[in-house]
């Protein structure tokens, strides 16, 4: 059999038009079903002023910070997935995802919130913390002899994961009913919080995340011929990895501190895209774009497969993840 | 290339012991010695993968450590031994990586990139995979495409860590013959070996016991069976085909 071979650019383009799909579904779709034309009326601020309230205050920020958070917590699946030389690396099972929703819950407790736009911006650098802390304890229960073991790896995410959970259920005991009850929801995975102002952050976030993942592309192509194979022809292989690292790292946590836990948008997306394309460049750039059309399409479900009542749409990533993570383990075995 | 009283090792242990080592430019140079002598070790620390502990390592008279990275990968081609794939890449790409030191540091392969690549997956008789996934190859097959990763960057040193370890008999003929041709363009070609037949084909060898050069010269001086009997410990026969080149029988006892 061949390796796949469909142009990249082409693939982008199927990807961008499925993303101007997914984004108009998720705005006609809802307690209140709306016609296309209603919805571009309403964009354009004219037409029925509920209906300009529904579409440029409640879906659009959602939609627009679904395709945000699909689209870095893709990108951080496919880096880590690289970096780590193991296709089952993802941001929520290596505990990135765990320690940032901690850094972010800490956050809250000291005050921070995203009504502001100094806890906005400062919330996911709080995450950031505590991902790069699980970063750091996952490393450490997967070394032997100061070198990474690839077959640890995820078996060290799993406990720092738990171990996060844990921390998560002390914090949340902590605080009042009300607030807990809103945390536990954005802790499974939720978009409802969604604003212009955190649309913003993330956009920020995701365009620093790209900014310094899509230079390494080249070493990822080399990384993947082994680390000894990738230094001997010129890659600085720990400066790639450290890199790689953070921007991973803080992708997946600025999503976090937005949106919660919501697994396996990075394991998925990449596999998929891999079906497609080989270079890591185009690899980095259609996760981004595959990770925003899943995401928008899993939260469009998630609150009208059960309208007026809405499903986590962490419930829905993990419902097509696991099953799929357990193909690629029997794949690989 | 040139190593001087090199200790290196893993750990706390050493493996190897004060080698002092300078292969010829323009000749092919065979490693050998029994499984844990340093041969790897070695091949890594000529290519920067390893510290010395003790004594220098330098490439063109220049302590390695001084030569830039990116120069440094220009020069010196490494093979390293049994790459299992992870991810879908297609032959030709990972020969076109072998070109990666050669090109602007965030360049797309030009055509020169790709002739060299596709001259190189030629000269080793691996042309018609270069549309093939690594990881839907045999092995054999996809130890000359990762070997034609190395030729295609035409470095001035190539160093491979048991280049023929799965090859049939007629491919091993092909690489000895793409490795030969290299060499007298004026590379250094050193390999590591278990095969005697195609170790016998190089110009030079190196024998490795222990972490410690045991006998270095031309293929003709140390293949010997008193040299092969100690470096393997066994039984050693060796008879000399009508064009000098040594025939090597080991490990029975002829009376």
């Amino acid at each position: 059999m061949t390796a796949p071979r469909r142009s990249p650019a082409a693939a982008g383009a199927v990807l961008l038009l499925a993303l101007a799909g997914a984004l108009l579904l998720s705005l006609l779709s809802g307690s209140v079903p709306l016609e296309a034309g209603a919805v571009f009326r309403a964009l354009a601020g004219e037409g029925d002023p509920s209906v300009v309230t529904i579409v440029r205050e409640l879906r659009l920020p959602r939609a627009l910070l679904a395709a945000l958070v699909g689209g870095a917590l893709a990108l951080s699946g496919a880096a880590l997935q690289a970096l780590l030389q193991n296709p089952l690396a993802d941001p929520f099972l290596l505990g990135v995802s765990g320690g940032a929703a901690c850094g972010t819950l800490v956050g809250s407790l000291l005050g921070l919130t995203a009504s502001s736009l100094l806890g906005r911006a400062t919330l996911p650098l709080a995450a950031f913390l505590g991902a790069l802390a699980t970063v750091l304890l996952v490393g450490l229960g997967a070394s032997v002899r100061g070198r990474l073991d690839r077959g640890r790896l995820l078996l060290s995410g799993v406990v720092v994961n738990a171990l996060a959970s844990a921390v998560l259920l002390f914090l949340l005991s902590w605080g009042d009913g009300a607030r807990t009850q809103g945390f536990v929801f954005w802790m499974l995975g939720s978009l409802a919080g969604a604003t212009g102002g955190a649309v913003a952050t993330l956009a920020v976030y995701a365009a620093l995340g790209l900014a310094a993942l899509l230079p390494l592309a080249s070493a990822f192509d080399a990384l993947s011929l082994g680390e000894e194979t990738a230094f001997t022809l010129g890659v600085p292989v720990e400066t790639v990895k450290r890199t790689a690292y953070l921007a991973a790292s803080l992708l997946a946590a600025a999503a976090v501190s937005v949106s919660g836990i919501i697994g396996f948008v990075g394991l998925l997306v990449p596999h998929g895209v891999r079906f497609v394309v080989r270079s890591h460049r185009a690899l980095l750039l259609l996760s981004f774009a595959g990770g925003a059309v899943l995401l928008v399409l899993a939260d469009t479900a998630a609150r009208t497969l059960f309208a007026p009542a809405e499903v986590a749409v962490g419930a829905v990533t993990a419902l097509l993840g696991a099953p799929a993570f357990l193909l690629l383990m029997r794949r690989r075995a | 290339m040139r190593l001087q009283e090199v200790s290196a090792g893993y750990g706390s242990r050493d493996v190897l012991h004060g080698v002092s080592l300078a292969p010829p430019p323009g000749t092919v140079v065979a490693l050998l010695g029994e499984n844990g002598a340093g041969k790897t070790t070695l091949l890594k620390v000529f290519a920067g993968l390893l510290k010395a502990r003790a004594g220098t390592v330098a490439l063109g008279g220049r302590p390695l450590d001084a030569v830039p990275r990116r120069e440094a990968a220009r020069r010196i081609g490494y093979l390293p031994q049994g790459f299992e794939p992870l991810f879908p890449m297609r032959a030709l790409d990972a020969v076109l990586l072998g070109r990666m030191p050669r090109r602007a540091r965030f360049a797309s392969p030009g055509p020169g990139d790709v002739a060299a690549a596709r001259s190189a997956l030629e000269e080793l008789d691996a042309a018609e995979h270069a549309e093939t996934d690594l990881r839907e190859m045999s092995g054999g097959e996809r130890q000359r495409v990762l070997l034609a990763r190395v030729l295609a960057g035409e470095p001035e040193a190539m160093l491979l860590d048991e280049p023929t370890a799965s090859l049939d008999p007629r491919h091993r003929l092909v690489v000895l013959t793409a490795l030969r041709r290299r060499a007298a363009a004026g590379a250094t070609v050193l390999f590591s070996t278990h095969e005697l037949e195609f170790a016998a084909g190089a110009d030079r060898a190196v024998f490795l016991a222990g972490g410690r050069v045991l006998a270095e010269g031309t293929v003709r001086e140390t293949f010997t069976a008193p040299l092969l009997s100690k470096l393997f410990g066994v039984p050693a026969r060796v008879v000399p085909l009508p064009d000098g080149t040594p025939l090597v029988s080991l490990g029975r006892v002829v009376e």
